[in-house]
């Protein structure tokens, strides 16, 4: 622990990747889901994996938190190679994975709790992290009482509490409904904005990968390779709406689905 | 339920019962069923006596014991099998046996190898409680979901803590329900082995009235038998339903 965090103040380089992936390969028994993966995720901007459905993009990010081993191949996060979960690295789930039986205060504040620290200390950090996501006010409710919507604020409210570096996303969205989506995504924006971390975001959804990222990867079909990175020109200080109208957001998205179609039957 | 308008109190089909009870006693038809009233004013008799009492402190005491060592057993079996295949391969067998089999059968056994006493009754009330909390324990914990499991690794839980604080909080509604049918089950072991050994507790109380025809007070030992076990197994249904409500959603 004490040398990971030296390694942090080590590499203070604004330039320099936070995650790099060295020709990563995973096989399921026979099913070859990644190939030869080789990329880098710079530090402090929004990467985001896209692809086609099944196409190992969660896998990847799994990899890359140390949940998953890989076949072959190595992640390393400021330098250092990964060889499980650190602290460095927080991870927000598709299903939320909320305690049911704990309230919001303790969902968010469980990383903490984790780690040993104090209960006062930790639930200030927590509540803090909670106004930061729009919840004040729910701090003892239960995720049985929330909306989807607002059980992923809880979800990435407590990936922020534990102050790592890089932030991994699981289709953080896609169990929320439309509306609160859109919502959401102009939250995440504005949370990236002020938090200066590293994001991993992993998407299947072209128009939220353009809105949100600085950086697109798209991942092709089983076995999955790099096909292509993008980078959206889209002017991220106009209103949520003005991007979404922006020519750049519009032409990125029509290449993106020009480069996906040819994978969906 | 209403019944013509009126709303019927629950508890209501027990009284109907209580009261054509009553009536086939007073008839005088069966000696074996003397009427509901006779029985609890022996009842009320009957647990004055020290007799009674002892019974009932030495049936307790045999019931707490056998089911501390199966909940304690049960849980710890039910989690190894539930999160790791070599363990669930070699007891699953096993546990599936003796959950369905005819433990009674077995007590004569257990007589031969740990006496005519009360080791043999904890055994029996062990025996009988422990394979339902083992199942339903290891079906908990396989159906905790792998996200919950992922997201106590990815923020860094010690083994002690994953369990501790997330798998066995996850499991509980399942373990809870074995645990209450285990009581049911238990129950039934501390009287079928104090039957069988006939000399302590509840037991030898049964076998003196049934064998002296002492109908009334057999019934009223029956009443109270039945309504502890009940009881207790309404106690803990009471708490399943309230970790089923921090557990709504999963």
């Amino acid at each position: 622990m004490t040398s990971s965090t030296a390694s942090i103040h080590a590499l203070p380089q604004a330039d320099s990747a936070a995650v790099e992936v060295r020709s990563i390969s995973k096989n399921y028994n026979e099913v070859e889901a990644l190939r030869s993966i080789d990329l880098d995720f710079p530090r402090g901007k929004l990467t985001t994996l896209l692809g086609p459905s099944g196409c190992g993009k969660t896998t990847l990010l799994k990899i890359i938190a140390g949940l998953i081993e890989p076949t072959s191949g190595e992640v390393r996060v400021n330098g250092k190679p990964v060889t499980g979960p650190g602290p460095e690295r927080a991870f927000v789930f598709q299903d939320f994975a909320l305690m049911p039986w704990a309230t919001v205060m303790r969902n968010v504040a469980f990383g903490l709790e984790l780690k040993g620290m104090g209960k006062a200390e930790r639930q200030s950090i927590a509540r803090h992290y909670i106004a930061e996501v729009g919840l004040t006010g729910f701090e003892d409710k239960y995720p049985h009482e929330l909306s989807g919507g607002m059980r992923q604020r809880v979800g990435l409210a407590r990936a922020f509490a534990v102050n790592a570096e890089v932030l991994l996303l699981d289709e953080p969205f896609s169990a929320v409904d439309e509306q609160n989506r859109r919502k959401f995504q102009e939250d995440l924006l504005r949370l990236v904005e002020k938090e200066r971390k590293t994001f991993i975001f992993v998407t299947h959804s072209i128009e939220e990968a353009v809105y949100v990222s600085d950086r697109i990867v798209l991942l092709s079909r089983r076995p999955s390779r790099v096909s292509q990175i993008i980078e959206p020109k889209v002017d991220r200080t106009a209103s949520p709406d003005a991007i979404r109208r922006d020519q750049g957001y519009l032409d990125t998205v029509e290449e993106i689905w020009q480069g996906l179609k040819h994978y969906v039957d | 339920m209403t019944l013509y308008g009126y709303r019927v109190p629950m508890m209501a089909s027990l009284l109907v019962w209580c009261v054509i009870w009553e009536l086939v006693g007073q008839s005088g038809l069966m000696f074996l069923v003397p009427p509901l009233s006779a029985v609890l004013v022996a009842g009320f008799a009957m647990v004055q006596t020290g007799t009674w009492q002892s019974a009932a402190i030495i049936t307790l005491h045999s019931f707490a014991v056998g089911m501390a060592f199966a909940i304690v057993v049960g849980i710890t079996l039910g989690v190894l099998m539930g999160r790791f295949k070599a363990v669930d391969e070699l007891f699953s067998i096993w546990v599936n046996i003796f959950v369905s089999a005819p433990l009674s059968a077995l007590v004569p056994v257990l007589m031969i190898l740990f006496g005519m006493g009360e080791t043999t009754v904890i055994v029996t009330v062990f025996l009988f409680a422990v394979w339902i909390i083992v199942l339903d324990t290891r079906a908990g914990i396989q159906h905790v979901p792998k996200s919950l499991i992922e997201m106590g690794r990815s923020y860094g839980a010690s083994t002690f803590a994953l369990y501790g604080k997330i798998v066995l909080l996850a499991a509980l509604p399942e373990i809870l329900a074995g645990i209450r049918l285990g009581l049911v089950r238990g129950v039934k072991g501390v009287v079928i082995g104090q039957l069988l050994v006939a000399i302590i507790g509840y037991g030898e109380l049964f076998e003196l009235y049934s064998r002296s025809f002492d109908m009334e007070n057999f019934w009223a030992l029956t009443i109270i038998l039945f309504a502890a076990a009940m009881l207790m197994s309404a106690a803990i249904e009471y708490i399943e339903k309230k970790v089923d409500y921090y557990a709504g959603v999963r």
